[in-house]
């Protein structure tokens, strides 16, 4: 019972060009408000200054964004990966919660802007990058993945019970599909926030010398007053950070759409 | 000899309430027993009670020694023979209705090979052969009930436990699925233990009824009701369940007022 699709719908097309005429919009009063006051690139370079540096030094700043990417999508990794055998140990014994539960609210209420520097004390520069990454991402995993677990139907439990269902069995077949909605919203805050860990460690790790992940660039692009850089490294920053967000919707509009009310179309 | 036999039934709960106090109570082979009674009397508790979800806190609960159930299909903590069915359709949203009826046997690792069949003839005894591959969001209310006794259903137990399952449908849909399980119950030849709080519901279905008192639920008084199956719509006016729903008022009523 899929609806069928109706790309020409009023309302979905509206859905597509507002934002982008927006956009469109935005760009033109910054094209003009630089034209107009005749603003030196070092306090703003107009759009299509930012763009020929996008293009010029498209090697750089592309080889950047990979390491960037590479480390976000690891911290996310781990994070969900962590996040969710976490919630699953939590659901299992109550001790493990009441003992590790604090420390990964501690971890999660601490800015990670101020853990960034310690941490590049301790570990090695790329380790602690990936680091913050992880600690940024993995509380909602953890967050919701617990919520997911404890809010099954207790009746769906009972009947497992009756049925003979061993602990197993209830994990597996029972607690962890009734959760996959709740971990879905869980990790695709993370594929958001990973970005931000990466982003904040790198922009902390510039300053103590190497590095060369896009955060780096936008340091180094600040300390030579390289401005239209600035802004082409944040553009691509942006267009990582849309592109995660839209295919972790997309994975869980996917994994949902057959039964959860979410991922429902409303023209029903 | 009772398939199950009540006897001074108590349970307390862990809060202090008192939902059950000597309850005696046996359930027949082949009946269809009512526990009819206000809500909170404690019946639903009962139902749990005799499924092994829960311990009586005293008394004894004893099972018919002579089961000619399936020995391989045997349900429940304890290992009896019994479908559930609960007040909501309780159906997992991310199952097909196939893999939902079919969890009782999954769970119990029976082979893919042997389970198809069974599932196929549980929908079929409930009506809902074409919806197999359907997910349980696509089903109507009275559809989802009718998937939930078929997974009762599929590993064919000899008891059927049913705790006001069709307290939340509208009531054409009630007497639809009234009407249906009569002749579940007459073709299959189970024992149905039914909780409900509807007097007419009680009386259309059941061969006995038990009324119940308010907590600390026991029984207060048992009616047979002889009227011959198979009963149809046209019992639902007769003269016949008219008396019978106005004996089982006034006793519900007495019962009621055994509290205060």
């Amino acid at each position: 019972m899929s609806a069928p699709s109706r790309p020409f719908e009023p309302e979905r097309i509206l859905r597509v060009v507002l934002p982008l005429a927006t956009l469109a919009l935005g760009v033109f009063a910054w094209h003009l408000v630089v034209k107009i006051y005749a603003l030196p690139p070092i306090k703003l370079p107009g759009p299509g200054l930012v763009w020929d540096t996008l293009v010029d030094d498209r090697e750089l700043l592309l080889e950047s964004l990979g390491v960037t990417l590479l480390t976000t999508f690891e911290g996310f990794l781990l994070a969900t990966i962590g996040g969710i055998a976490l919630a699953v140990l939590f659901n299992v014994s109550r001790l493990i919660e009441y003992t590790l539960y604090p420390y990964a609210v501690i971890l999660q209420v601490t800015p990670v802007l101020a853990i960034a520097p310690l941490l590049l004390i301790y570990l090695p520069q790329q380790g602690a990058v990936l680091a913050c990454a992880w600690i940024v991402a993995f509380f909602p995993v953890l967050a919701n993945a617990t919520l997911g677990l404890n809010s099954v139907d207790r009746n769906l439990v009972d009947l497992y019970r009756l049925c003979g269902a061993s602990s197993g069995q209830i994990l597996f077949r029972l607690k962890l599909p009734s959760a996959l909605p709740s971990m879905l919203t869980g990790i695709r805050i993370a594929g958001g926030l990973s970005l931000v860990g990466a982003v904040v460690a790198e922009l902390a790790a510039g300053s103590g010398g190497a590095g060369s992940g896009l955060a780096y660039r936008i340091a180094e692009s600040q300390y030579r007053l390289n401005i239209p850089r600035m802004f082409a490294a944040l553009i691509l920053l942006s267009i990582a950070g849309i592109v995660i967000f839209f295919a972790l919707a997309g994975l869980s509009h996917l994994l949902l759409r057959r039964w959860h009310e979410s991922a429902v179309s409303l023209d029903r | 000899m009772p398939v199950v036999a009540l006897s001074k039934v108590a349970k307390t709960f862990a809060s202090g309430v008192q939902a059950l106090d000597h309850l005696d109570l046996d359930v027949h082979r082949g009946e269809f027993l009512s526990l009819l009674g206000p809500s909170g009397c404690g019946k639903s508790t009962a139902l749990r009670l005799i499924a092994g979800l829960s311990d009586p806190s005293g008394g004894r609960i004893s099972w018919g020694t002579d089961e000619p159930g399936t020995g391989e299909t045997a349900a429940g903590p304890r290992g009896h023979d019994i479908g559930f069915v609960f007040q909501e359709p309780t159906l997992m949203p991310w199952a097909t209705v196939a893999k939902n009826v079919a969890l009782p046997l999954l769970l119990r690792h029976m082979r893919a090979g042997e389970i198809a069949p069974r599932v196929a003839a549980a929908l079929d005894g409930v009506g809902l052969a074409a919806f197999h591959a359907a997910y349980p969001r696509e089903l109507s209310g009275g559809m989802k009930m009718r998937v939930s006794i078929a997974r009762a259903l599929v590993t064919d137990p000899s008891v059927l436990l049913m705790d006001e399952p069709f307290a939340a449908l509208d009531e054409i849909t009630r007497f639809k699925l009234n009407n249906d399980l009569l002749q579940l119950w007459q073709s299959l030849r189970k024992t149905v233990v039914f909780v409900t709080h509807s007097v007419f519901e009680s009386v259309y279905l059941s061969s006995r009824i038990v009324v119940m008192t308010p907590r600390p639920g026991h029984v207060f008084r048992e009616l047979t009701i002889d009227a011959p199956y198979p009963r149809q719509e046209s019992f639902r006016t007769s003269a016949e369940y008219a008396g019978y729903c106005r004996i089982a008022s006034e006793a519900l009523t007495q019962a009621m007022a055994t509290a205060a």
